[in-house]
């Protein structure tokens, strides 16, 4: 009798939680396509729609096969923690190399990525331009008139954001050029630039939801592609404006080789990066508001990229590792200015 | 020691079934409640002490706390008051359209948080329906503790009223008409003889309600804002980032006092559901 | 009609309430998801994202509503028709769901069957020795266990407080009468708590269609892992505005689904309280 209860309830526990568990495994998948997992950050959404048709056109050609593309799309950081703690992918396509680092740190990335494709691992960049409302109205032409008085900014968090990050850096670089390297009255700039901000996001797109949609803010700093986008979906209702001093943004892309190996999609996985540095994949990285890698391409495109700025690069700051002790780690300056902001109020 | 046993003795054994369906509770309890919360306690219990001083000193995480705390506190309490007005509307009244009013209550029960979210941002940002209203008078709701707690408003309506109605049509309605015959005013009526009858379930109404709005995430995210500099952002908001941020011991340290905080106010309403019980026998 | 003022000042109240705060956002909703026309919004609604979305909403949701349903009817049955130490304890541990935040129920079974969780670990193991890819977290079983994380304690909240009012006087006659425990479940104790069941599993079902936070913090792949939730989600972040008209075209389909819910409800709870 006794036994037949302990049989009962655990057969019942068992069976319930094991259909629960199979009925969301069992997916019939076709065994002939492939399917590739390509985990990337918010902005390059409309990029890799464009991209991902493209390559299986090309990947059809070659390889006579259909491949399958699956998109992730998120803050940068989250996505890196997502593949970390066990997300699927084959590829990543994050906003920064300090995410791709992380993950090569947790066993996930070959060492040496950074070298296995042209350009650093980057085959389109950005930079970080302002987004003002037409007209431009509260005459914004570079860094020190966000700090104006009456200026709102709209910028992300660079707690969970790597657009954010560059925004950052982007305004730091300006303050040192534009104070002679003085650090300190470079902070002073960054603690009112910041306190000019009013809606800080998790995510660069999450911001500019904030300054399209809900109408909130006089200036977004933004991706350029991001900038550029927007622009083009509302015509006539905003103006990008490109500072004096920005910074290089290199999107880096790698194959996550222990996951991909797996599964055997390595080289699916190396020809997809790869084909990013064709003509084609160039020209939609152009299109899709990204500054092709390829100087030929970019040149094609120079009314769209203003290509006079003087762009400080990350190198500059020693690396992302570098960057994240001075500025983004618990503590560092970004919590100090924020400090700074919260006791001034 | 079988925490379980059953100090009744044979009383008990009358209805079958004691065996089987405690353990099938208990075995899914533990498999899909307990184990997965236990990870972030085996967690939490290799955090140092610096890591939950962090709590206290980084700025950010106690703002959020204080959030947290303080506008599911005040979205309560308005809770409180609306929620008790309208279960005594519903009991008290006859009118027509009742039922929709009954059911449209727990409209907060049935629509996804999410919907919820990006509804209230539209509707209160300063181009939306409400919002360009009171932008008219300089007032954002959107991106401000304002908007913050209307969104716990809404995801906590329900708790209140469904707490208070039943109790409510279960007053026995003597005590008043002898308040009433004897010449007490309506509103004495209502301070000495309805109100501590209805404080129990008034008190769950809150509890569940402040208890939901500690943990709500969906609704809060898109209209919140999520600023550290306006300290708009809550405690789910703050985990979820640390996680983002690979910082997992500040977010098991902010997870575990959460769960604290959760447990501590489940059992302290379980345990006024009892009073309540009591008293009406 | 001595009250009438005080009537009609709280009901004013009542109704400015619950059309300012609940009634407004509905239709909001309905219009924002019209806002570009009909063609628009049921192009929105047949994208293969959306689809995928609708297909693992409902499985996650009908398992969920089964998991729990079961528990719901096992814990209920334990708790009110016995006494036994611990039982206070238990119901809150049963409740823990409904206050710990989704995120937090997402970061815990992440830290149990992620890859650096301490069951995910031992996955990871298996998977690189066999060369298979079992996956709980970022994949459908673990928005599955989500949802039913999220909605565990529906059932078993509807039906309890019916099942105390009822006592157990019935079953106790019953079984010294010598009947078995299913024929006492299935002619005395279902028929009392048939509507509050059937209730329980509405809202059940409700709140698994609408699972946002525990989710969202495990499954990323859009197409793939995705429920209709995070589908919003996910098209309310494009920034376009045909995407956020889009991304209310499927709250649209939520909120007609919550509106069911509550017309069901009502009926419910008519049955529940008609005098037997």
């Amino acid at each position: 009798m006794k036994h037949k209860k302990i049989i009962a309830v655990l057969t019942v526990t068992a069976v319930l939680t094991a259909a629960g568990l199979l009925a969301g495994c069992s997916r019939g998948t076709d065994e002939d396509t492939l399917t590739l997992t390509n985990v990337s950050y918010d902005p390059t959404r409309e990029l890799y729609k464009e991209y991902n048709e493209a390559f299986q056109k090309h990947y059809k050609e070659q390889n006579g096969k259909d491949i399958r593309i699956v998109q992730s799309h998120g803050e940068s950081g989250s996505q890196a923690r997502s593949v970390i703690e066990g997300s699927r992918a084959d590829v990543v396509t994050l906003a920064l190399s300090y995410d791709i680092e992380r993950l090569e740190r947790a066993g996930l990335i070959d060492a040496g990525w950074e070298q296995e494709l042209p350009d650093d691992s980057a085959p389109y960049t950005s930079t970080i331009v302002f987004l003002v409302r037409k007209g431009n109205p509260k005459g914004i032409r570079d860094w020190n008139d966000l700090t104006k008085s009456g200026v709102s900014v709209i910028t992300p968090d660079p707690k969970s954001s790597g657009g954010a990050c560059w925004n950052f850096l982007a305004a730091w670089s300006w303050g040192l050029d534009h104070f002679g390297g003085n650090e300190i009255k470079t902070r002073a700039f960054m603690t009112d630039l910041y306190r000019h901000v009013t809606v800080m996001d998790a995510g660069a797109r999450g911001s500019t939801t904030t300054f399209v949609e809900n109408g909130q803010g006089d200036v977004l700093i933004a991706w350029e592609n991001e900038a550029l986008y927007t622009m083009r979906e509302y015509p006539g209702s905003y103006e990008v404006v490109v500072p004096s001093v920005s910074i290089l943004a290199q999107p880096s892309v790698a194959v996550v080789d222990r996951l991909a190996r797996r599964k055997g999609h390595e080289q699916a996985a190396q020809e997809y990066l790869r084909y990013l540095y064709s003509d084609e994949g160039q020209e939609l990285a152009a299109k899709n508001d990204f500054r092709p890698s390829n100087p030929e391409i970019l040149r094609r495109y120079a009314d769209r990229f203003d290509l006079d700025v003087k762009l400080t690069r990350i190198s500059d700051f020693g690396g992302w590792d570098a960057a994240y002790v001075k500025f983004f780690d618990d503590d560092a300056m970004f919590d100090k200015i924020m400090a700074d902001v919260d006791g001034s109020q | 020691m079988n925490p379980f046993s059953n100090p009744a003795g044979g009383r008990n054994r009358i209805i079958p079934g004691f065996g089987l369906t405690l353990g099938v509770t208990l075995a899914m309890l533990s498999l899909l409640i307990l184990i997965p919360l236990i990870s972030i306690l085996g967690h939490a219990f290799q955090l140092t002490a610096n890591d939950y001083a962090k709590l206290i000193t980084n700025s950010a995480i106690r703002n959020a706390f204080i959030t947290t705390l303080g506008s599911s506190f005040l979205a309560a309490l308005i809770n409180s008051v609306f929620g008790f007005i309208l279960a005594w509307v519903l009991v008290r009244y006859e009118f027509r359209g009742k039922t929709l009013l009954n059911g449209v209550i727990e409209l907060p029960f049935a629509l996804p948080t999410a919907v919820a979210g990006i509804t209230l941002s539209k509707l209160y940002s300063d181009t939306g329906f409400f919002g360009s209203f009171f932008a008219g008078y300089g007032i954002s709701i959107a991106y401000t503790h304002i908007g913050l707690i209307i969104a716990l408003v809404f995801v906590g309506i329900p708790f209140v009223v469904r707490s208070i109605q039943p109790v409510l049509e279960n007053l026995d309605p003597t005590y008043e008409e002898a308040g009433s015959m004897l010449g007490a005013s309506k509103f004495t009526i209502f301070r000495r003889i309805i109100f501590p009858e209805l404080r129990p379930a008034l008190l769950t109404g809150f509890g569940l309600a402040f208890a939901r709005g500690l943990g709500e995430y969906g609704s809060v995210i898109y209209i919140s804002g999520n600023s550290a500099k306006n300290h708009t952002q809550v405690v789910s908001y703050v985990i979820m980032q640390k996680l983002n941020y690979v910082d997992y011991a500040s977010a098991t340290a902010i997870a575990l006092v959460m769960l604290i905080i959760a447990f501590a106010m489940l059992f302290s309403i379980n345990m006024i559901q009892l009073w309540q019980a009591r008293r009406v026998q | 009609m001595k009250h009438s003022k005080t009537k009609i000042l709280l009901l004013s109240i009542s109704v400015v309430f619950v059309v300012v705060m609940l009634i407004v956002p509905l239709i909001s909703v309905l219009m924002n998801s019209l806002a570009e026309g009909w063609d628009f919004y049921v192009k929105a609604l047949t994208t293969p994202y959306v689809l995928s979305a609708l297909r693992l909403t409902l499985i996650a949701t009908v398992i969920a509503v089964i998991v729990n349903t079961v528990f719901g009817l096992c814990a209920a049955w334990a708790i009110s028709k016995f006494d036994f130490r611990g039982k206070h304890l238990l119901t809150t541990l049963i409740d823990i769901p409904f206050s710990v935040s989704p995120v937090i129920a997402g970061l815990a079974f992440i830290m149990t069957f992620g890859r650096m969780g301490w069951i995910g670990q031992w996955i990871e193991v298996l998977n690189d020795y066999l060369g298979t890819d079992i996956q709980i977290v970022f994949a459908v079983p673990g928005v599955i266990l989500a949802t039913i994380f999220v909605t565990f304690p529906f059932v078993f909240r509807e039906i309890i407080p019916v099942l105390h009012t009822q006592g157990r006087d019935e079953e106790e006659a019953a079984a010294l009468m010598g009947a078995k425990g299913k024929t006492i479940f299935f002619r005395i104790t279902l028929p009392q708590i048939k509507w509050a069941l059937l209730y329980g599993i509405v809202l059940c079902t409700a709140r698994a269609l609408g699972e946002f936070g525990a989710v969202s913090a495990m499954s990323k792949l859009r197409g793939e892992t995705f429920t209709l939730p995070l589908e919003i989600d996910a098209l309310y972040q494009s920034g376009s505005t045909d995407a956020i008209t889009a991304a209310f075209a499927v709250s649209s389909l939520l909120v007609l689904l919550a509106v069911g819910v509550l017309l069901l409800r009502v009926f419910f709870e008519a049955k529940l309280h008609k005098p037997s």
